[in-house]
């Protein structure tokens, strides 16, 4: 498998680089941000605590297993991604109102997203391994350059400015050419699900349901 | 008499070490998986969650960031004797679940499901849970604790008799391929079955059959024992492994509890036990001893009895 290690904040020279399926370690500096943040900011009309482009632009879907300490530093053990499908909805209007252009997070979102939302602006997605690698992740963190919205976000969803070495693995899912991983990954299986439900009768009594074939995802 | 702080300082330390260390029937699981695993990306993930639980443990930090939702297994031998009582006991754990979450940390994630509130700390109306169980002839106290995480892995549904095997094994085969998918079960699981009893006994015992058993341990029913290889051989055949790639790592045991259900039905719960197995155990004696293991011993002869004694 081919492996890349970038630096962070990224450019677009390195992110051309990249294709469905590499592996990937980051240096620098990102920050973490979901749901909260993206409310607050996009939804709320809040300005950002801090001018996010100079910080970063690299936003990690990430809730850190972390307390603060009495004498106020931050304890920070492990780190991992939570599900990136529920962001995908802000991930348009983050971008323009960030400057990010690159997500981290868990599980990727769809192929279309990457199309419609990603590639015009440049962006990709990387997903977490696992999931997750959250010691190794947390071996990564060499610094907690600042916290913003802890008391109105909580430690889950506040905004973590994280200073990285060697951070990672990442594996590439949606790269600028709008390809997939995950998805290609789909594709393949489903080629001989059929095989593994062949012969299984349907239940006596059926269920409501938003999807019904097997091939399609429930994200 | 069990001391309650004896009961607090093993709760404490029970629950550091289900978020720290990976219990090594379930790593040695996945390290077996490994040996036969073909797809490269599959392997890839392997080898990186077994890395994650060496890092984990030399640096004495949480194995993965989604601490799950810490909760307890006591199973209380019928002669134990507890200090203060079971109110004691609730007290102690709740107690060790709020320094845990500081000192290891855990992450805090109990909220108030409306106003989503966080204390910070995992403890909360209801949390941690605490089940119990008893055992003949037996004077000291099993506590197990298990962090579980879980937006995704586990369903339930109302079959019915006429259903039969097909019914439990598309049930089975739909709860992997749909929460499969990138990985959102984080498997290689250990897959816990329940079946029949009433709705909510087929959802205790099948997360009981994922959380509190062993890889490598089979239901002495030789049936069921039977349908467990079954499943687990039918979930790697799938062609899905680790993350959703292509592979055939998808569960590393099967583990199917039963209880006696309605006449007309046959309900049925699947759930997934991840790729951070939290669990962890403390027997607690009388005379003060505290023994640690990773084997709850849940599913004793005298849980499972059918007849009337």
């Amino acid at each position: 498998m081919k492996e890349i290690r970038l630096t962070a904040p990224v450019v677009p020279e390195d992110l051309a680089k990249l294709e469905a399926g590499m592996v990937v370690y980051l240096d620098g500096v990102l920050y973490t941000g979901r749901e909260g943040l993206y409310r607050r900011i996009l939804d709320e009309g809040l300005a950002p605590p801090v001018d996010l482009a100079s910080v970063s632009n690299v936003n990690f879907h990430c809730s850190p297993a972390a307390a603060v300490r009495a004498d106020g530093s931050y304890n920070v053990g492990a780190v991992t991604a939570t599900a990136s499908f529920r962001f995908s909805k802000w991930m348009n209007r983050w971008f323009d109102a960030s400057g990010c252009r690159m997500i981290i997070g868990k599980g990727g979102m769809s192929e279309e997203d990457y199309r419609q939302h990603f590639m015009p602006k440049g962006a990709v997605y990387l997903t977490t391994v696992g999931y997750g690698t959250g010691a190794l992740l947390g071996r990564g963190i060499k610094r907690v350059r600042a916290v913003h919205w802890l008391e109105e976000l909580g430690i889950a969803q506040a905004m973590w400015i994280f200073e990285v070495e060697k951070f990672g693995p990442f594996l590439v899912d949606g790269d600028l050419k709008g390809n997939s991983l995950f998805e290609s990954e789909n594709r393949k299986i489903n080629a001989t699900l059929a095989d593994v439900y062949a012969g299984l009768k349907e239940p006596a009594l059926r269920r409501y349901g938003e999807t019904t074939s097997r091939k399609d995802e429930v994200i | 008499m069990i001391a309650a702080a004896a009961i607090e300082s093993a709760a404490y330390e029970l629950t550091r070490q289900a978020a720290i260390v990976i219990p090594k029937d379930y790593s040695n699981g996945i390290k077996a998986m490994l040996e036969t695993e073909k797809n490269e990306l599959s392997k890839f993930v392997l080898k990186a969650m077994i890395e994650n639980w060496e890092a984990a443990e030399a640096d004495r930090r949480a194995m993965c960031a989604d601490t799950g939702l810490p909760r307890f297994y006591v199973k209380a031998g019928n002669e134990a004797r507890v200090e203060g009582g079971f109110v004691a006991v609730e007290k102690a754990l709740r107690r060790a679940v709020a320094r845990a979450t500081s000192d290891v940390p855990l992450r805090p994630n109990r909220v108030h499901p409306l106003s989503r509130v966080d204390h910070n700390n995992n403890v909360g109306i209801r949390a941690p849970e605490v089940d119990y169980s008893f055992e003949p002839a037996a004077d000291w106290l099993d506590i197990t604790t298990v962090h579980k995480g879980g937006l995704f892995g586990t369903d339930y549904r109302m079959l019915f008799p006429g259903d039969g095997l097909d019914g439990i094994k598309k049930f089975f085969l739909d709860v992997l391929v749909q929460f499969g998918r990138r990985g959102l079960a984080c498997q290689p699981a250990i897959v816990g079955i329940g079946l029949g009893g009433s709705k909510d006994t087929a959802m205790t015992i099948g997360k009981q059959a994922a959380c509190l058993r062993v890889v490598g341990d089979r239901n002495p029913d030789p049936t069921i024992a039977a349908l467990e290889m079954e499943l687990k051989t039918l979930g790697n055949s799938i062609g899905m492994g680790p993350m959703g790639f292509v592979g055939s790592s998808m569960v590393v045991d099967c583990h199917i509890e039963v209880a006696h259900t309605h006449t007309g039905g046959m309900p049925m719960s699947v759930h997934a036990f991840c790729l951070s197995s939290r669990r962890a155990v403390a027997r607690l004696h009388a005379g003060g001893e505290i023994e640690y293991r990773t084997d709850p011993g849940w599913f004793t002869p005298y849980y499972r009895r059918e007849g009337v004694e």
